[in-house]
């Protein structure tokens, strides 16, 4: 076993100028060359969007690739509350330097310094960028641009458009996309779906698609490939991510020797609305904005919980006195703001302590009623109403509140079926958002010459922990403001190379080895569904890798994940041809990836003998129940290599140079 | 809840289709799509083909799932889509018909799925802002009338699903281009392509087949984001203008 070295390529020089500097002093591709350099982009979202978009303003020929009937459908469309940048704009004091260190610190001090500073020094021109475009940004009176905070920070920086921030950013970049696509300068593949990565000498120059519709295998050769492909929380089956969002574009990859970086960090969003069945197929998230007016609680005693469970009582029937408002009640100084790996954890606690107010026992109330008075009484007194009736104090606070989460209440009705103005809403946390991915350097490149990985396909800004609204923000700094520099390091070497061609040898067996698993899995055969497979898969994750894990759990759900994986090989049943559109054989290579990287964020939850942000132990716990971090040890990035038997683990070892680590502490 | 369910069937663009009967057992916490997947198991499990059906974010935001339920694209409720319509408004014994959007620019694929990159097209043509990376100015250096920018972000929730086109009896795709025509052309800076952006898009439009509009507004009631025909109002006076010059 070989050790592979990981270095990040960070540049030297100060953390305040290290970008600028490097930026300044890179190798270049002249416009002559870049017209004869092929760039291919895996995925359309926020962060291949805008990654293929700048890449062919700047001359690249670049072919980008979606499994999606358009660009416009990616998963990016369905974030809601917001994009954050070091704007300053509320003139409250924000600056580059402290949205670095809040997302440090968010992150639990387990992500890598350089990146994280460049991110949030080019946070502001996303936000340019975005406006030219004409993104309808949230504005004030005055016509200029809006914030609102968000969890974890002092400040308020992050700008929005109503909770549908991310749909409106990927239009923006969909469009800047589709203007590419009209000039020919991006050649577009929609319905097709990458399959393997083909390496020649070592580097990175094509991939292998299966056309959805048709079903038959392609060969695409670049100088390059980008991924930007998206997390992998639908390992958990049950997530708040896309049906179709996977990790196989990813995985193959880590196949043909990338690495899997910090793939135990996950994060467990808390508020969502919780599973109601078997047959459920997917969570609905409900954006974190609304825990600043919603109190979260639960019944003090099991006999209530159970009454509520049975269907004897209502939340309303509980007695402000019979109420434990836990969050408020532990975490005193930010009460029901607390970070969402915190609150995630505390619902579990109440859960698992037999409070739970749902049929299964898995919610927790998220109660607006003292808001909606508060905000009533406070609008009588503006209106002038002198002893207003209660019934008026109500109406009016619905009002308020309908103004600030109108939607979010309307789309809690519409699949509950429940009125959250009249009771209170049932929470649980849900899978959110895979920290981890694909192990990249400081210019956004795998271990793998030539591969690159963008957004939330790679690992390298949110640490153990992301903080709300630097999704977006990430996706766009990764595809506008970095790749579109940092290729050119790869590149630039590359001026002399002729157009690859997909006809040679590495292409042949890479597309051997595509249709020899393709027919593998189609002459399977057996009487089990594919989506019976992975909802097993999903139990397995969340009950052993989920909110809170244990090296014994750790262990055992490995090996339930090797036995399932042998049982899918011998009886899974995926109908039709292979050579055909076949939604069932899409989710069948999508699931078999999964099975294989489920024992490795299981490896690496074990290793990692430490609680932080979204990983916790349950040996590593102070007394009070809080997480342990193990500085001293664990100050790493893991980054796995797939080995059948037993994933290696590499190690990046992280410097903090700028900042002081601590505790983090929301008491 | 006990369902009959007749579906459009067709094995693929080519072959023909007729609608095929199925019963399937739902409960009324269920999502339109978790039913369609309890009946997709159910076939798997005797080892049938299962029906092919478009979905990805179920959460009313994508524009992938498309669905004609009872005659009425995204089904009864008004401002959802498919995917968040749930079993609760249907009754036990219900008969209920899915059928995929229908429209001539709209070729079906397969059973429920339906080829939509004409819309890509029509936003190829001119739906965005030419303006390349790293070009703009500070994001508060043109200041915009909060009406205004609401009214373009009114226009900009089009989710592209097409429900317009398979609302309206002359298959037009008025609305989904008009929602864009407003979107940019509204705000300062989409201004400046406004005339030129409204003539390639409405060129394109016909080039792909979508048919004429004759005011029906079966378009506007379908919309699952209740985009207002006030938009077509919009692109009908621009594309006059772009014809006979008036606003160069």
């Amino acid at each position: 076993m070989s050790s592979i070295d990981l270095k990040s390529n960070t540049p030297e020089g100060p953390l305040k100028t290290k970008w600028s500097e490097y930026k300044g002093t890179m190798n270049l591709v002249a416009p002559n060359n870049k017209r004869r350099i092929e760039v291919i982009v895996v995925g359309t979202g926020l962060a291949g969007a805008s990654a293929a978009a700048t890449l062919g303003e700047l001359g690249y020929n670049v072919k980008a690739f979606t499994f999606h009937d358009s660009p416009r459908r990616a998963h990016s469309i369905a974030a809601q509350g917001g994009i954050n940048a070091a704007k300053n704009y509320q003139n409250d004091g924000d600056s580059t330097y402290r949205l670095f260190y809040d997302t440090i610190k968010g992150g639990d001090y387990r992500s890598r310094e350089s990146n994280v500073y460049r991110l949030a020094e080019v946070s502001a021109s996303i936000i340019d960028q975005c406006v030219a475009q004409g993104v309808p940004f949230a504005r004030e009176y005055g016509g200029l641009l809006a914030n609102r905070s968000f969890g974890g920070v002092q400040v308020s920086r992050t700008f929005y458009a109503r909770g549908q921030t991310g749909q409106q950013l990927l239009i923006g970049a969909y469009q800047a996309l589709s203007r590419q696509i009209s000039t020919g300068q991006v050649k577009m593949y929609n319905r097709h779906e990458m399959l393997d990565l083909v390496k020649v000498d070592g580097k990175a120059r094509g991939i292998i698609t299966r056309n959805l519709l048709t079903g038959k295998l392609e060969r695409h050769a670049a100088h390059c490939v980008v991924l930007a492909t998206g997390g992998y929380g639908n390992v958990f089956y049950l997530s708040t991510n896309a049906m179709n969002s996977n990790v196989s574009a990813a995985w193959r990859s880590v196949r043909r020797g990338a690495l899997m970086a910090n793939p135990c960090f996950t994060q467990i969003h808390p508020t969502c609305i919780p599973v109601s069945g078997e047959y459920q197929s997917k969570l609905t998230l409900m954006s974190e904005s609304l825990r600043n007016d919603g109190r979260v609680w639960v019944p003090k005693t099991e006999e209530d919980a159970i009454a509520i469970r049975e269907g004897r009582k209502k939340g309303n029937d509980i007695a402000e006195e019979d109420r434990d408002y836990y969050l408020e009640r532990r975490y005193p100084a930010f009460g029901n703001l607390v970070p969402r790996d915190v609150a995630s954890r505390a619902a579990k606690t109440a859960c698992d302590e037999g409070k739970g107010v749902s049929p299964t026992g898995l919610a927790v109330f998220l109660d607006f009623a003292s808001a909606i008075e508060r905000y009533g009484k406070a609008a009588a007194h503006s209106k002038n109403i002198s002893n207003p009736s209660q019934k008026k104090i109500l109406e009016l606070g619905e009002s308020v509140v309908s103004q600030k989460y109108g939607n979010l209440f309307e789309m809690y009705e519409k699949i509950t079926g429940e009125d959250p103005y009249k009771n209170p809403m049932k929470i649980y946390p849900a899978v959110h958002y895979t920290m981890g991915g694909v192990w990249v350097d400081y210019n956004l490149q795998t271990n793998i010459p030539g591969l690159f990985a963008l957004g939330e396909a790679n690992f390298s800004d949110h640490g153990a922990n992301r903080l709300g609204a630097s999704a977006l923000m990430q996706g766009l700094a990764d595809g506008y403001f970095v790749i579109p520099y940092t290729i050119g390091q790869f590149l630039s070497k590359e001026i002399r190379t002729p157009m690859i061609s997909d006809q040679t040898a590495e292409f042949d067996a890479a597309e051997k080895a595509v249709q020899d698993r393709i027919d593998n899995l189609m002459n399977i055969q057996g009487n089990q569904s594919v989506e019976s497979f992975h909802r097993r898969l999903g139990k397995i994750m969340w009950e052993y890798c989920g909110m809170s894990r244990s090296a014994e759990g750790l262990k055992k759900g490995r090996q339930m994940i090797r036995d399932l994986r042998d049982e899918f090989y011998k009886d899974v049943f995926i109908p039709g041809s292979a050579n055909e559109f076949n939604p069932e054989l899409e989710k069948a290579t999508k699931v078999a990836d999964f099975l294989e990287l489920g024992e490795v964020m299981m490896c690496d939850a074990l290793d990692r003998n430490e609680s932080c942000g979204g990983h916790f132990r349950e040996e590593y716990q102070t007394p009070e129940g809080e997480a342990l971090r193990n500085d001293a040890d664990y100050t790493y990035v893991s980054a796995w290599e797939w080995n059948d038997k037993d994933p290696i683990l590499h190690k990046e070892d992280l410097e903090f140079k700028n900042v002081e680590l601590k505790t983090r502490s929301y008491k | 809840m006990k369902l009959k369910l007749k579906i459009w069937r067709q094995p693929s663009s080519e072959a023909r289709g007729r609608l095929e009967s199925y019963i399937v057992e739902a409960n009324e916490h269920m999502s339109f799509l978790e039913m369609m997947d309890v009946l997709n198991e159910q076939l798997i499990a005797e080892k049938k083909e299962p029906v092919a059906f478009e979905h990805d974010c179920r959460e009313g935001i994508c524009g992938t799932c498309n669905m004609v339920i009872n005659g009425r694209p995204h089904g009864p409720q008004r401002g959802t889509t498919t995917c968040q319509l749930h079993m609760r408004h249907f009754n036990d014994g219900d008969v209920i018909t899915v059928e995929p959007w229908r429209a001539k620019a709209f070729p079906v694929i397969k059973d429920l799925v339906v080829d939509r990159s004409g819309f890509d097209r029509i936003i190829q043509a001119g739906g965005y802002i030419s303006v390349n990376t790293g070009q703009a100015p500070d994001g508060n250096s043109i200041p915009i009338e909060k009406d205004t920018a609401s009214e373009a972000f009114d226009a900009a929730t089009c989710i592209g699903c097409g429900a317009c086109v398979a609302a309206c009896p002359n298959g037009s795709a008025m609305l989904f281009t008009s929602a864009k025509v407003a979107h940019l052309g509204k705000l300062p800076q989409g201004k400046v392509e406004h005339v030129a952006r409204v003539k390639n898009m409405v060129d394109q439009m016909d080039e792909e087949g979508f048919g004429n509009c004759s005011n029906t507004g079966a378009c506007e009631v379908e919309c699952p984001k209740e985009i207002s025909i006030e938009n077509i109002a919009m692109l009908n006076r621009s594309y006059m203008a772009s014809i006979f010059g008036a606003n160069k």
